[in-house]
């Protein structure tokens, strides 16, 4: 079955405040979406909310990925399901090494009786890392623990490389990333692009999306998405900012749950 | 504040029992008196642990003989050996060592390893001048009770410059509970002789109160290099004392390596004194509690030596009530220029009522130094957790990964390899997993 993801009405409070009021996304597998918007409007809150955050509760609205009920999930379900979220700011984790912890979600995505034997997951995650660019060294790094901002991402990467997943959520991937890192990133991202896979990128500049071209582009504020279109629109938001946007739709204060 | 002192034994009875067991006059002396100070002394006084409310009654009945070695392992401890041709191994069961062996090619070496009861007869003036003068009765109740009441332990004697490469190996097996189990483990390294020491603590069933209140002492001469491990893995009903000391001389180094795994309650010290010039004492302690459990745990380094050396590191996961006090202290005297003393200790909780305590203390009387110390205790951390999980992992798993990685730091530093399994296994036991 194609894959099929739609988020419908969402909502979402963080410590009572409303901050996404009311996000609708339909994703088929092989579509790129990207979601650009100004700082604070919304978008990592969309992120987490459909990873399932703890923090965030979602008061509205529904989310189904190939028809199951994803709010149902513990955040360890959605992942099994296929969700990937590519986070933001990735946590860093002493005394666990990367390679145990990429074995370990591997392990957990296969399922029980069908776990990668080591000699494979090796061969694997060491082909992987190379077509990233990341010095083997990093597999026995703790996770995550000490890296730069583009090691992270690039790591965050590896795990999506390594995952399988069929809807990956990237959330500013490219920040931090240096020009042959945001290439070898986008690389990544493109060799993935199948029809058994929908992406949602996050992010704040078209030169990403001059790597990885989507096909639907939203713009988010004041925790919704006020504006869609193509590829074009990425381009003429890089070009000419926000405040078009802005006029055309009567906002003042972009950002959400700041009141005053 | 003294509460009244019912002692387990009268002073002519431990005395008769001694000359029976066919003990020397000195030692005989030696249990005596420390018997009368355990009725004046006080318990010791510890940091946030109110031992005095401790049911500390349960000594055991002491032996009125000394049976001979049967060299039959008791059961079930066959998976704590691996009895080859050339094993070391004592194996203590409750007051009595039942099995004592040392390889004929360490022995020709004039490596002694047996029993420190046999010891006492056999090497009667090398025990007399070491025992109880680092662990001494006039301490403290606890310490006296156990120089007037210890029972089996072990001897360990390493000659000058020999190197022992394979470890020495001891086990203390309780499962009687009327029996009085005081293991005392004696080890003396000559001048630059190397040797690795590593001892159980185990515990079968049953259904008494018992305080095991034991002592090592470790005396590492210049130059030479012990390794000291110890796994403590007594039941619940068990209260588990014990003193870990060593002094070290010129250029020699004690490297402690200690896996708290107990079910019941417990105090341990592990003390290095750094005698000498150059020396070096590293030590690392994990520990586990859980139910209700009373832990308090010290390691400390007193530095006499110039350019001494001392690394501690403690690393606690607590669930369900247990509460651990962990108390660090580096000492350093007057003239011990050019000492470094690190410390961490750290306690992971993995429950809201799980209790923790970190109590670095640096006590500093030589400007010319160099001290440092980390300590910190908290709960697991949501967001690492919701991280792990993000990628597929249950949440289960997603703790096992973050107390093992918590734990890593000191079992992969772990230098054998087998105790090192052995502390994995136990963690991930005492972790209901
Ligand atoms: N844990 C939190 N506690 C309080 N407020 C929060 C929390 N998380 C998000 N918010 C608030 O919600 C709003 C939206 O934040 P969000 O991170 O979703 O923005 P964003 O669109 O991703 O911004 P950026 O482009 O800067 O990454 C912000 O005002 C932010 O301060
Ligand atoms: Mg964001």
């Amino acid at each position: 079955m194609a894959t099929h993801f739609v988020v419908e009405g969402l909502k979402a409070t963080i410590e009572g405040k409303e901050i996404l009021k009311g996000i609708d996304i339909e994703i088929k597998g092989g579509e790129i979406h990207a979601i650009m918007g100004p700082n604070g409007t919304g978008k990592s809150t969309l992120a987490s909310a459909l990873m399932g955050h703890p923090k965030y509760e979602v008061t509205d609205g529904k989310v189904s990925l190939d028809g199951e009920d994803v709010l149902e999930m513990a955040v360890d379900e959605r992942a099994r399901a296929g969700l990937f979220l590519a986070m933001q700011y990735p946590s860093e984790i002493a005394g666990v090494t990367n390679s145990d912890f990429l074995r370990s979600a591997i392990n957990a995505r296969r399922g029980e009786g069908n776990e990668v034997s080591l000699i494979k997951f090796i061969r694997q995650m060491e082909g992987k890392m190379k077509e990233l660019e990341m010095n083997p060294e990093f597999a026995h790094r703790y996770l995550n623990e000490g890296f730069s901002g583009g090691e992270k991402k690039r790591n965050e990467i590896l795990q999506m490389l390594l995952l399988d997943p069929k809807i990956v959520v990237l959330d500013e991937i490219d920040s931090g990333l240096d020009i042959d890192a945001l290439r070898i990133v986008a690389n990544g991202v493109n060799a993935m692009r199948s029809e058994e896979r929908g992406f949602l990128i996050i992010t704040h500049y078209q030169r990403l999306l001059n790597y990885i071209t989507p096909d639907y582009v939203h713009v988010m504020m004041q925790g919704r998405i006020v504006k869609s279109g193509g590829p074009e629109l990425a381009e003429r938001l890089e070009r000419d900012g926000y405040d078009w946007v802005k006029e055309e739709l009567g906002i003042v204060d972009e950002t959400v749950g700041q009141e005053a | 504040m003294t509460t009244q002192t019912v002692l387990p034994v009268e002073p002519d009875t431990l005395q008769s029992i001694s000359v029976s067991n066919g003990e020397p006059a000195w030692l005989t002396e030696s249990r005596v008196n420390a018997l009368r100070l355990a009725a004046e002394l006080d318990l010791p006084k510890l940091e946030k642990t109110k031992i005095d409310r401790w049911d500390l009654s349960n000594f055991g009945t002491i032996r009125t003989e000394r049976p001979a070695l049967t060299q039959q392992l008791p059961e079930g401890i066959a998976s704590f050996v691996d009895l080859k041709e050339d094993s070391n191994l004592i194996v203590q069961h409750n007051s009595t060592a039942v099995y004592t062996t040392l390889s004929a090619e360490l022995a020709a070496k004039g490596v002694i390893f047996t029993d420190l009861e046999t010891a006492v007869r056999e090497h009667e003036d090398l025990v007399k001048s070491y025992l109880h003068t680092l662990v001494k009765p006039e301490e403290n109740r606890l310490t006296a009770l156990h120089a007037a009441l210890w029972n089996g332990g072990v001897f360990l004697y390493v000659p000058k410059n020999v190197e022992v490469d394979i470890p020495l190996q001891s086990i203390f097996l309780i499962d009687d509970a009327t029996a009085s189990f005081a293991p005392h483990v004696l080890i003396v390294a000559e001048a630059n002789s190397r040797v690795t020491y590593v001892d159980n603590y185990i515990s079968g069933q049953y259904d008494g109160k018992v305080v095991h209140n034991g002592a090592a002492e470790v005396f590492v001469k210049a130059g030479a290099k012990v390794q000291f491990a110890s796994v403590h893995n007594l039941n619940e009903q068990t209260t588990d004392l014990i003193n870990r000391r060593s002094v070290v001389d010129n250029d020699a180094s004690i490297e402690w390596i200690v896996g708290e795994m107990n079910a019941g309650d417990a105090v341990s010290e592990t003390l290095s004194v750094l005698q000498g010039n150059g020396s070096l004492s590293d030590a690392k302690v994990i520990a586990v509690g859980s139910g209700s459990q009373k832990l308090n745990y010290t390691t400390k380094a007193v530095h006499f030596g110039k350019s001494s050396d001392s690394q501690m590191i403690t690393r606690a996961v607590m669930r369900e009530q247990a509460t651990a006090i962990i108390n660090g202290i580096t000492k350093i005297e007057k003239g011990a220029t050019k000492a470094n003393g690190e410390q961490t200790e750290k306690v992971l909780m993995l429950s809201p009522k799980a209790r923790g305590d970190a109590n670095p203390i640096l006590l500093i009387d030589e400007d010319d130094v160099k001290a440092g110390h980390a300590a910190s205790v908290g709960q697991v951390n949501q967001e690492q957790i919701y991280y792990l999980m993000s990628r597929g992992i249950s949440r289960e798993q997603a703790e096992r990964l973050i107390i093992y990685g918590f734990l890593a730091p000191v079992v992969s530093d772990i230098p054998l390899e087998q105790l090192q399994q052995q502390l994995q296994g136990l963690v991930e036991r005492k972790l209901g997993q």
